[in-house]
């Protein structure tokens, strides 16, 4: 199969935006880190993207059709590991969430469970022989993401175990879910988080977990924790006005982590209005060029694919850059291919192999 | 191959980007409601955040003897304040920055109140010289009381164990009372100002102006540069005209006593030495004084807060014969009369005893002045009355302020008739003129008027302004010069003048009333005075408490004729004159061996028609045994034009 594969239909217009924002991202982490402790970090950055675009590369090399059909042992690999995590893992900020790997990498395998998580629901919708869903599909795809999204949930990470929500319910929009059961599944969510904040003695949430969300809500309540993030944001955004400005918060250390979490706020601060509209500008163009993609994969499993990547970069702007206007509480969650990080790029880009992927066998057949 | 042979719906896919569309419109509406909408309100709050201002704390100037000599000066230490520009509720906070800084939480609430309408970029000082531990906690909880600061301010250093506490005063935070007068109208709440003494006084030269520092902080509170800075003026350095050396014996005459003791050089009114006794620790004050500390130092029967040189006010006894001889001599009656003292006289059907039960005998001016006869003195004020014995009195400065250069000088009594009946609504009686003779009665003074007195006595009727300060060493407009320069001459007969302080030099000698002062080779000429605070029979039925006893005054100068230093000493409780003289004596020793051991040779500024005003002093060669007895008088120098006259003095007079 694989001599009708070639690069010739290889996304190269895609990637061009890919690495627009990626050096959009690079800039901005050498503004943010000048002075500090961190300085050089986009030099590692920009690493990070070379091996990504590699990775990238040789992803779409394997067929994902080998990989589907081999989902399960990933499935099961994944929530091994998860479970490594749980016995094995470094403990750091009252959170185990890493392996350590010889030679003093840290391997983040919640990550990586998010990759195999769009592959096992794209397989499990592809191969639904009904056009509407029935409930026990439903609860099937829900134990499908559920189970490893508890996982990560315990250990704790509440920013990636929301992550895997986006793939679930995009496989369920798009695999014929009966309005009904959006209405359904709404109104249980929102009765469920309810019951986390209303009700005491249910442990889900750890209080620093529940203490963000609530002070999003009110910021007032929590000037020097996360309301006082999500203010400091405010600020540096604000203050950039309409064509950017001189980036005191981002430099006088006001802004937290600006080179990850807070990478947009920084841009948005330096940039202005103008500067960072033309980013999600840009994040707009990719998705797009996704959805062309996934109409045009050669089959339901490809196009599944495809949208699981769409669910996910979707969710992490809107929650990241949600967070940095305010309009999002504190989770964690970095904006994708901007922030610092070798983790988040390399899935990024393994997730982008994927795309590609797909996208190079849509005229085998 | 997987899934059906069915593409998924081309609807769901449409409606998926439509979502998406639908979130980025979202987030596009959230940066232009912040970077266009509200950027000038984040833009004002990004500017707050990072800009700071800090005061910058002028040094109070320092305190100076008359030859430089530093008496008070700064150290440094750490202030911890609370920043208002901050955007923190401070009252919220409260409760932890008293914890950490040991203080009362209510205060620090309170302090909060009183700043309120401040304006923001004036922070609250929480607490001075705070300690290591206070300076730990304040940086360890940079993050969490990100409004709480610390700033190097220069504290007091005052001399210890209360040296010269009572003239230099000592600093404190200005009160609300204090606010409110107009002297300190343009003070703010939380100034160090003078509380008392000079540094009250001159508050305005020493305290210097602050300025502040616009710093650019980071999250942490830390400076990370600086836009711009309004520097601090210092405070100027107060020379006063006190020296050091005389001020130590005097300190030491009065050691463990209750009363004062004063000197000055009665040409010019410079005060040399003040001491009041007892005394207190500044240094006490300098950070905030405890209730208990303030509470035993007020209720304190001996008055250590009173600075007893201006501000006792007490019947001056025999002191005040001199005046008596003054007035008698101007009115020609003392200078011919002459008194059978037998132990007592009596005026108006009252007896009146001699302080010497048996009598002095025969006693004409010169014996009264020097063996104090009261039976004289009595006979005297007899034949002038009150109202011209007031007139002298009052020509002299006494009851009322002498103008010296201190705050809350009293004025003390010169009783008269108008005075009588202005107070009393009564009308004088005779019988009251003839205490008033010895110094008793209604008189109250205090010693720096008496010492202000003698002194003019002692140079021929010119009354100086005592002062501390040189106000011609002072830079120009900051003290009224005028005010020390207005001397004011009472018309006393040389023949008067001389015969009296004669009389006076006599009081030291064996046939005196003090000769247990007297120091060899020195030629003091003064007055001893013992006054009853009660009658003798009312102190008879206290058991002859000590609390009741007889205050002790002496007041004396040296030489008799031009004389460089005139002292005046109150021994509360002292008993007898003689004891304050010899406290006054140590004084003027100390004076006379440094003006020995290190003489200056000095010029002396001729006056306008070319004079230069000379005393001399010798023994008489012809006159022999008494080698004690020492001739004086003052000569009048002519000078040929460009020479000056060259005289040994003390070192500063000029």
């Amino acid at each position: 199969m694989s001599r009708y594969v070639s690069y010739r239909d290889f996304d190269w217009l895609l990637l061009v935006f890919v690495l627009l924002i990626c050096g959009m991202g690079v800039m901005e982490i050498r503004s943010a880190t000048m002075h500090t402790k961190f300085a050089g970090a986009h030099i590692k950055q920009m690493y990070w993207v070379v091996v990504g675009v590699g990775m990238m590369l040789l992803m779409s090399l394997v067929n994902y059709q080998a990989l589907l059909e081999q989902i399960h042992w990933f499935y099961i690999a994944g929530v091994g590991s998860l479970m490594g995590v749980m016995v094995f893992g470094q403990k750091y900020l009252g959170a185990r969430r890493w392996i350590k790997m010889p030679g003093g990498n840290h391997f983040q395998p919640s990550e990586w469970v998010k990759l195999i998580l769009i592959l096992a629901v794209a397989r499990y919708f592809a191969e639904l022989r009904h056009r509407e869903l029935s409930w026990s599909d439903f609860m099937k795809a829900a134990a499908i993401v559920g189970v490893p999204m508890l996982m990560v949930l315990a250990q704790p990470d509440l920013g990636t175990a929301l992550t895997y929500v986006p793939i679930a319910i995009m496989g369920v929009f798009l695999g014929g879910m009966q309005w009904k059961q959006g209405v359904a599944v709404g109104l249980l969510a929102l009765v469920g988080v309810t019951a986390v904040f209303a009700v005491p003695r249910v442990h889900v949430l750890k209080t620093y977990q529940k203490q963000r969300l609530t002070s999003f809500l009110d910021p007032e309540l929590d000037p020097q924790g996360s309301g006082y993030q999500v203010e400091q944001s405010k600020i540096a955004v604000g203050s950039g006005g309409l064509w950017g400005g001189k980036g005191s918060q981002t430099h006088g250390n006001f802004l937290p982590v600006p080179q990850t979490d807070f990478i947009f706020a920084a841009f948005s601060e330096e940039h202005g209005f103008v500067g960072a509209l033309g980013v999600l500008l840009l994040y707009f163009i990719v998705l797009m060029r996704l959805t062309q993609n996934a109409q045009t994969a050669p089959d339901r499993a490809g196009t599944f694919v495809v949208m699981g990547v769409v669910a996910v970069l979707s969710f992490h702007i809107l929650v990241n850059v949600g967070m940095v206007v305010g309009f999002m509480p504190v989770t964690g969650i970095p904006l994708p291919l901007m922030s610092y990080g070798g983790s988040s790029v390399l899935f990024m880009f393994l997730a982008l192999g994927m795309v590609m992927n797909v996208r190079m066998r849509r005229f085998v057949n | 191959m997987f899934g059906r042979d069915e593409k998924v719906s081309e609807e769901r896919l449409t409606a998926a980007q439509y979502i998406i569309l639908g979130i980025f419109l979202v987030l596009a509406y959230g940066l232009w409601r912040l970077q266009v909408m509200q950027a000038d309100y984040y833009s004002l709050a990004a500017e707050k955040n990072r800009i700071r201002n800090v005061p910058v704390l002028a040094p109070r100037g320092k305190i100076l003897d008359r030859y430089g000599r530093t008496i008070v000066d700064n150290y440094p230490s750490f202030s911890a304040l609370l920043l208002r520009d901050s955007s923190r509720d401070l009252s919220a906070d409260a409760d932890s920055i008293a914890q950490g800084l040991h203080l009362d939480p209510n205060e620090v609430r309170a302090r909060i109140k009183r700043f309120a309408t401040m304006p923001q970029y004036q922070p609250i000082f929480l607490k001075e010289d705070i300690t290591p531990d206070e300076l730990q906690f304040i940086e360890a909880h940079r993050n969490e009381l990100p409004e709480l600061d610390t700033i190097m301010a220069h504290r007091r250093l005052y001399p210890r164990n209360g040296f010269m506490a009572h003239l230099i005063g000592y600093v404190g935070e200005v009160s609300d009372d204090m606010l409110n007068l107009p002297a300190f109208e343009l003070y703010n709440p939380g100034d160090v100002v003078g509380i008392s003494g000079v540094e009250r006084q001159y508050n305005d030269m020493l305290m210097g102006k602050n300025g502040s520092r616009q710093a650019l902080v980071d999250s942490h509170g830390r400076e990370v540069g600086r836009l711009g800075e309004t520097e601090a003026i210092p405070g100027k350095p107060l020379k006063l005209t006190i020296d050091i050396d005389l001020q130590i014996a005097a300190e030491q005459a009065l050691e463990g006593k209750n009363g004062a003791i004063v000197a000055m050089d009665p040409h010019t009114g410079e005060i040399l030495a003040m001491v009041s006794g007892p005394t207190f620790d500044p240094n006490d004050f300098a950070v905030r004084v405890s209730r208990d500390e303030w509470n035993k130092l007020v209720t304190d029967p001996d008055k250590p807060l009173l600075n007893k040189a201006i501000q006792a006010q007490l019947a001056p006894g025999s002191t005040f014969k001199i005046i008596m001889s003054v007035a008698g001599w101007q009115e020609g009656v003392a200078q011919t009369m002459h008194v059978n003292c037998t132990g007592s006289a009596e005026f108006y059907g009252r007896r009146f005893g001699c302080w010497v039960k048996g009598g002095h005998g025969a006693v004409d001016l010169e014996k009264a002045i020097y063996q104090s006869c009261d039976v004289f003195f009595y006979t005297l004020a007899n034949k002038l009355g009150i109202e011209r014995i007031a007139k002298y009195a009052t020509d002299f400065g006494l009851g009322q302020k002498t103008g010296i250069d201190l705050p809350n000088e009293v004025s003390g009594v010169m009783p008269s008739e108008e005075w009588k009946i202005r107070n009393f609504k009564q009308k004088w009686f005779a019988g009251e003129t003839i205490s008033v003779g010895i110094g008793q009665g209604a008189i109250a003074i205090t010693p720096v008027q008496l010492l202000r007195a003698i002194s003019a006595i002692s140079m021929g009727g010119k009354l100086v302004v005592p002062h501390v300060i040189n106000p011609t060493e002072m830079p120009p407009g900051l003290i009224e010069a005028g005010h020390y320069a207005d001397v004011k001459t009472v018309s006393v007969e040389p023949a008067g003048w001389n015969f009296i302080t004669d009389a006076m030099s006599r009081v030291l000698l064996p046939e005196g009333t003090a000769p247990s002062a007297h120091i060899p080779g020195i030629d003091i000429a003064g007055k001893t005075g013992s006054a009853q605070i009660v009658s003798l029979a009312t102190r008879a039925k206290f058991k002859n408490s000590d609390a009741l006893a007889q205050n002790g005054w002496f007041v004396g100068f040296t030489p008799r004729r031009n004389p460089d230093i005139v002292v005046c000493v109150l021994f509360q409780g002292g008993e007898h004159g003689r004891l304050a003289a010899r406290l006054a004596t140590q004084v003027i020793k100390a004076y006379v061996e440094k003006r020995d051991r290190n003489p200056q040779k000095m010029t002396e500024k001729p006056k306008s028609n070319g004079t230069v005003d000379v005393g001399g002093l010798w023994s008489d060669p012809i006159a022999e045994g008494e080698s004690d007895a020492l001739e004086a008088a003052r000569f009048v120098v002519d000078l040929p034009k460009k020479r000056m006259v060259i005289a040994t003095a003390a070192p500063g007079m000029n």
